[in-house]
């Protein structure tokens, strides 16, 4: 069976920057930007989109809900 | 990929648009957000009503798509009360810190408990005072500094950390008493479990479901989110261990022996 | 078809309680108002109406359960005494800056402190004057009867739902504990209608959810609210309500309420038999104050006194509304001690007669 594919789709104004979801992912996809959002922090996004399985697990550890995750099942 | 039929996971729409006035990383988010999915998951927003608490969450009314009362610092037991006898088919919840729950409204909180109000009570225990500045609170561990216990919590001043919940898991109205924490994947998913238990446990009118999550307090604690959630475990798991304390109305655990442990000295 | 019953004054509002289709009473047992939880928890409400009654573990609790429950839009009620309505300012508070309808019953007793259980007017700056933090008034109403404990539960609930603020019942330990013959009104039904733009049921899909609270953390919308919640205080001048004895021709007026008026009309009575002119103001409403008629009274009278059991908090509004055109008096027992109408008739003749 073909291990499942990913992605995350990251609020930017949502996200606070606390990386509770950086230590979550298990296949480690997420990194911080360098950039801020316009409340000044530091934002999640996918370092190593490749890496991402869709497990949600950055998504429910996430206090602001900013993260939105999709999921493909290969055929 | 990022199409409707591959979404699996999505911030839920009982979560208002507004921005968490909580600081990065807090655990309240997380738990607001897990009650509005099972409040979702269970169709019953028409028919819920929260009550929010004095403290950090007292907005938590701007971020929860319910219906909402306000309470006076501790004393959202009593208002809940009062909701629920006259509702007693809509879904009544609490949702409170430790200084609220477990100091000032500790005698609405037992007294609830004892009277098996057919409600869900969500106790976020931090072990500090988050929205005043970061003053010890009645679970702030022995040895933990706090702005009002700057050289630390000592049990000999200011008493032990007090274990609530331990105490009111031996009242006869609590149907279910449980422990959970949301810092980490598998703890969101076992703690969302619980509240759906407690909500059903509610629609079946059994009693009182309580469940206390531990959460950090990182601006309190003064460390960073990641550090604050491995802090959490070291040294608030010994003295607040995770897991269910009382199942169908029988306790499951000698909480007469946890409620008798010396806190661990923490520095 | 009306009933006729004797009973105390606490009995009464317990019965009139009932009867006005009251959804909830809260309470806890303090002296001099036990009664009216007893005699609740007798009367089995739950089968005649369906009415919850629940003894809270204090005032406290009591007052936040009302406080809970005013927010299904709903006609609940408590009620206790001096210390216990001490202790429940904090939620009054709450619940007046929250704007919801509910009725409070205070049957005073002397104070400061835990003073004594024997009747007293002493809590008048209290009751009329907010009570607890903030800036905010309690519909006031003072019966002087047991008819009157009797009649003003439904009068308070009218005003309380027109207002959206919570109405108290300002009576003391003699009126509370007194036994007089009252006229009890028919059953109305509980609430079945309310008004569901502002009260929590859970959030309908055809209207954003509703929240109580008192809480505005923008000083620019506390600024409004404050200035709307005064708005609504000077809009409650229209409901004042007051019974005259004898003031259309007075040359000397008395001002007194509750149990105090009841001693008054004595005194009216006794002095007009000496050929004394005297009147009697007797304010059922003290929040909203009869200010408007004592000015006008003032202008036609030698002077006043108000007459209250306590060492003089009444008499600042009537000196308020007297605005120094006339002496204005005050006489009245403190500390549980009741006056008799000799008492006063001596003060009469000394400020008044002699004076």
């Amino acid at each position: 069976m073909a291990k499942a594919k990913g992605a995350i789709v990251v609020d930017v104004e949502r996200c606070k920057g606390c990386e509770v979801c950086v230590v979550n992912c298990p296949t480690d996809v997420i990194g911080m930007t360098e950039q801020v959002n316009t409340k000044g922090y530091h934002y999640a996004y996918m370092k190593y989109p490749e890496n991402c399985t869709g497990c949600t697990n950055c998504a429910v550890v996430c206090p602001d809900g900013a993260i939105t995750v999709y999921r493909v099942k290969p055929q | 990929m990022i199409k409707e039929e591959n979404l699996v996971y999505r911030r839920t729409p009982l979560m208002t648009d507004a921005t968490l006035s909580y600081c990065p990383g807090c655990g309240h988010g997380t738990v607001h957000r897990l009650i509005m999915e099972v409040v979702e998951e269970m169709g019953i927003q028409q028919d819920t009503i929260g009550i929010s608490p004095v403290g950090c969450a007292v907005l938590a009314y701007d971020f929860m798509d319910v219906d909402f009362s306000e309470a006076a610092h501790g004393r959202a037991p009593a208002v809940a009360t009062g909701i629920k006898r006259l509702w007693p088919d809509k879904f009544v919840f609490t949702y409170q810190g430790d200084g609220d729950l477990a100091a000032i409204g500790t005698a609405e909180t037992i007294h609830a408990c004892n009277r098996g109000e057919n409600i869900c009570i969500f106790f976020i225990n931090n072990g500090i005072y988050g929205m005043t500045g970061g003053q010890m609170a009645p679970t702030t561990l022995e040895g933990m500094k706090s702005s009002t216990t700057p050289y630390g919590r000592d049990a000999m001043k200011m008493g032990p950390p007090f274990k609530i919940t331990e105490l009111i898991a031996q009242l006869p109205g609590t149907h279910y008493v449980t422990r959970h924490a949301v810092h980490k994947a598998g703890l969101v998913r076992k703690a969302k479990k619980a509240i759906r238990k407690a909500f059903e446990i509610q629609q079946e009118k059994k009693g009182l479901a309580f469940i206390e999550f531990l959460s950090n307090c990182n601006s309190g604690w003064k460390m960073t989110p990641n550090d604050s959630n491995q802090w959490l475990e070291e040294h608030m798991y010994p003295f607040y261990p995770l897991g269910d304390i009382k199942v169908d109305g029988k306790l499951v655990k000698d909480v007469c022996k946890d409620l008798m442990q010396k806190s661990p000295v923490t520095t | 078809m009306k009933e006729l019953a004797l009973m105390k004054g606490n009995e009464a509002i317990a019965e009139a309680a009932i009867l006005a289709g009251t959804d909830a009473y809260f309470g806890y047992p303090i002296t001099p108002q036990s009664e009216v939880l007893e005699y609740l928890a007798l009367q089995k409400p739950e089968e005649r109406t369906g009415m919850v009654v629940l003894q809270a573990e204090s005032e406290l609790a009591a007052i936040n359960m009302v406080y809970g429950a005013a927010g299904t839009g709903k006609r609940v009620m408590t009620s206790s005494s001096s210390p216990g309505i001490s202790l429940m300012q904090e939620g009054i508070s709450y619940i007046a800056g929250a704007e919801l309808p509910c009725l409070i019953v205070n049957v005073v007793r002397g104070g400061p402190g835990l003073g004594t259980i024997q009747p007293s007017q002493a809590d008048y700056f209290q009751a009329t004057k907010g009570g607890g933090h903030g800036d905010y008034h309690l519909i006031v109403l003072a019966p002087a009867s047991v008819q009157e404990m009797a009649d003003f539960v439904d009068l308070a609930y009218e005003l309380a739902f027109k207002y959206r603020n919570p109405a108290m019942i300002l009576s003391d330990g003699l009126i509370g504990q007194m036994m007089e013959k009252v006229e009890l009104p028919p059953q109305k039904p509980r609430t079945s209608e309310f008004d569901q733009s502002w009260v929590i049921t859970g959030k309908r899909p055809d209207r954003e959810r509703n929240i109580i609270t008192s809480l505005n953390l923008d000083p620019e919308l506390q600024y409004e609210h404050n200035l709307k919640l005064k708005e609504k205080y000077n809009r409650m001048s229209e409901d004042v309500m007051f019974e005259s004895l004898h003031c259309d021709d007075a040359e000397f007026l008395l001002v007194a309420y509750g149990s105090s008026a009841r001693i008054c009309q004595k005194v009216v009575a006794v002095a007009r038999g000496r050929g004394q002119r005297l009147g009697l103001l007797r304010p059922q409403t003290l929040f909203p104050f009869p200010t408007d008629e004592l000015a006008r009274l003032a202008g036609k009278v030698k002077g006043i006194m108000a007459v209250e059991l306590s060492t003089g908090q009444m008499v600042e509004d009537v000196k308020l509304a007297v605005n120094g055109r006339v002496p204005v008096y005050h006489y009245g027992m403190p500390g549980g001690k009741v006056h008799s109408p000799d008492d006063v008739l001596e003060a009469v003749e000394e400020n008044f007669i002699g004076g």
